[in-house]
């Protein structure tokens, strides 16, 4: 799947528009006028863009509560992404799910999902539902590395395995969940070696920062599971450049390790690339940048002029059958 | 009007809906070569086959998660759990998961699933197998739970379980197979939160369901010997609840039981009661009295057992206390 020049610049456009919507989200958070937890992707834009850049419109994606970056790759306008932290009725989710829980059906993306490890056997469901309907789409179930120590995710890779269910278990391993490396919660610290205890294909991406090799890697993970093999599971290496959310005083971590990891941002990688190969110059990827400043200040104008949702509203979405 | 066993009543609406809509599918441990715990399922797995009568593993988070996923994504599935004592490993996606997907994601994603589950007590299986925690799952807005106390009531509720848009808990008592009733003939549904007078009266009147409706029918018999004749109305439906009917016999009979199989503590009769004061206050000659199980953890003892759970006389006795 070769990529033209508009092509790349349209994945570059949305990964800066993913670091600048969260540093104008980290702001609006700061000023008081975001309130819950805020869980920020910086660091990790290469991976859902990548994903999303080599998914078919048929196949499902579904993550955890870092979910503003995939919401963005999916085509969710920065307006009604801004809009649903605020909380506004404009929001994707109208104001209900805040942060953690963005989706849109309508865009193959069924959300972010606030309970470590939960979505994983509701992934593997969604996938049978393709299965059974005889559909080729896969659903590409993105998850932490904390995640692989709960017992959802045991018995979802199992069920997945069992039922030779199309779906793409995509760990990002960005090396600490919350608080806790790797080493020190899981048993293995190759993650994609669990995969090796239920008898499913694996393997480990370990440069997570290049948003090329992303895209290679789960292509041909997305391809092995379309020509029917059942899931694969794909371990992906990143990092997180801020706290796990907002406020958190990073304690875990050496300074020096996060700028190390600063040296690989994957947007500075991108951009390399991109002007290195002749892709692009770097003046084009500078009008991107200068363009994502206004689309993000005409999001924020947006949502903090938006209509909270009515009190008269409360009940409206408690039963799908009272509608 | 045929005259069928609960089992059969049960069976036969899962039948009906699966040869009615080809989405409607089964999953659950035993489901299908065993032929269902109960044996509701006997004869599916021959006629319908592995695609829509699905053995699970012994994963409760993976058969109801999966539920989830597949009916978020337009299938109607039946997960089962095989006893509601195993409900509490699934409990995330029981009262956090399902009931939550609508509201939370501004409507966009409907929960068509159903939890069929078997509850109850009186079978000397010990403590962590005899629970009737019904109350617990019905504290949560989101889900629906359905308790049926009649073979007829039986196959109608679940039919309009499989039919709702919504996730609903449909609990029966496992020491309540046998039990033999009326069945209309051909496809009829019964609405789900509407409740029902079973028994007419004016004495007293008795608020129950499931078991207790059992207990309150032995009741009645042997009260109306002696003159006392009380009204019995079946709740059939936890939430939505309908007190209509209740309050209505209350504000006749002016004196009120609930007879509960759980514990009185936080119960359904502690709902029941609270509702009836709340609304009808003025109307009751005396206190309002609860018929529940005693409050321990059920003994294996068969007559410690017995002595714990509510039994007919218990009924017998509060109405009398009341009058
Ligand atoms: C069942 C559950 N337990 C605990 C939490 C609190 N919690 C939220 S995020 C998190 C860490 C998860 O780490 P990981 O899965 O690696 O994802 P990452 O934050 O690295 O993206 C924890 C413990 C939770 N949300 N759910």
């Amino acid at each position: 799947m070769a990529l033209k020049k508009k092509d790349h610049l349209e994945l570059y456009h949305q990964m800066v528009l993913i670091r600048r919507v969260e540093e104008r989200s980290a702001e609006l958070y700061q000023a008081g006028k975001i309130g819950g937890f805020l869980h920020l992707y910086i660091g990790q834009e290469a991976v859902s863009t990548g994903i999303v850049s080599v998914r078919q419109p048929q196949d499902r994606i579904i993550t955890a509560y870092r979910d503003h970056g995939l919401a963005l790759n999916v085509g969710i306008p920065a307006k009604a992404v801004i809009a649903e932290l605020l909380g506004k009725e404009t929001g994707v989710s109208k104001g209900r799910g805040g942060s953690m829980h963005m989706a849109d059906v309508e865009k193959n993306y069924w959300g972010g999902h606030a309970i470590v490890g939960a979505h994983l056997p509701i992934a593997a469901g969604m996938a049978l539902g393709d299965q059974y309907e005889g559909n080729d789409g896969v659903t590409i179930c993105m998850f932490g590395d904390g995640a692989t120590n709960i017992g959802f995710f045991h018995e979802g890779v199992n069920l997945s395995k069992v039922w030779n269910l199309p779906v793409l278990w995509l760990c990002e391993n960005n090396q600490y969940g919350m608080g806790t490396a790797v080493d020190r919660a899981s048993a293995v610290e190759q993650i994609h070696m669990k995969a090796e205890g239920y008898g499913i294909p694996h393997s480990r991406l370990e440069d997570g920062m290049d948003i090329m090799k992303v895209r290679e890697a789960v292509g041909a993970a997305l391809d092995h599971i379309r020509s029917g093999k059942g899931p694969y599971f794909l371990e992906i290496m990143t990092y997180r450049f801020e706290g796990h959310s907002m406020g958190d005083p990073q304690r875990y971590r050496e300074k020096d390790e996060v700028t190390k990891w600063e040296e690989s941002d994957p947007i500075g990688i991108y951009n390399r690339y991109l002007v290195k190969e002749k892709i692009a110059t770097q003046a084009d990827l500078d009008k991107i940048d200068q363009a994502v400043e206004t689309e993000v200040t005409e999001a924020v104008e947006f949502a903090e002029a938006s209509p909270d949702p009515g009190f008269d509203t409360l009940f409206d979405y408690m039963y799908a059958s009272k509608e | 009007m045929a005259i069928i066993t609960m089992r059969q009543a049960i069976s036969d609406a899962l039948w009906e809906e699966m040869e009615r809509d080809p989405k409607v599918f089964i999953l659950g441990e035993e489901v299908g070569v065993w032929g269902g715990t109960y044996a509701v399922t006997k004869g599916f797995l021959d006629h319908f086959g592995e695609k829509r009568v699905r053995d699970t593993p012994i994963a409760e988070s993976a058969i109801v998660g999966a539920g989830i996923g597949a009916a978020m994504v337009g299938l109607r599935p039946v997960s089962e759990i095989m006893t509601i004592n195993f409900a509490f490993v699934a409990m995330d996606y029981i009262v956090n998961e399902a009931p939550k997907m609508h509201t939370m994601f501004g409507g966009q994603m409907k929960v068509p699933l159903v939890i069929r589950t078997a509850g109850g007590g009186g079978r000397q299986l010990g403590a962590t197998h005899s629970q009737t925690p019904d109350a617990i799952f019905a504290h949560f807005p989101g889900l629906k739970v359905v308790s049926p106390g009649t073979p007829e009531d039986a196959k109608g509720l679940l039919k309009a379980a499989i039919r709702d848009d919504d996730p609903v808990l449909f609990i029966e008592h496992a020491a309540m197979y046998q039990v033999r009733g009326e069945v209309p003939e051909g496809d009829y549904t019964t609405p789900i939160g509407v409740s029902k007078v079973q028994r007419e009266g004016d004495a007293v009147t008795i608020v129950t369901y499931c078991k207790g409706l059992q207990l309150s029918m032995a009741a009645a018999d042997q009260l109306s010997q002696e003159g006392i004749e009380v009204e019995i109305v079946d709740l059939r439906s936890l939430r939505p609840l309908d007190m209509g009917p209740a309050l209505a016999s209350f504000k006749k009979t002016n004196r009120a039981v609930i007879v509960e199989e759980g514990w009185p503590s936080y119960g359904v009769g502690a709902e029941v009661a609270t509702r009836l004061y709340e609304a009808a206050f003025d109307y009751a000659d005396a206190p309002v009295k609860r018929v529940a199980q005693k409050e321990v953890p059920l003994p294996y003892n068969a007559a410690l057992e017995q002595f714990a759970l509510p039994q007919v006389a218990d009924v017998v006795a509060a109405v009398k206390e009341v009058l």
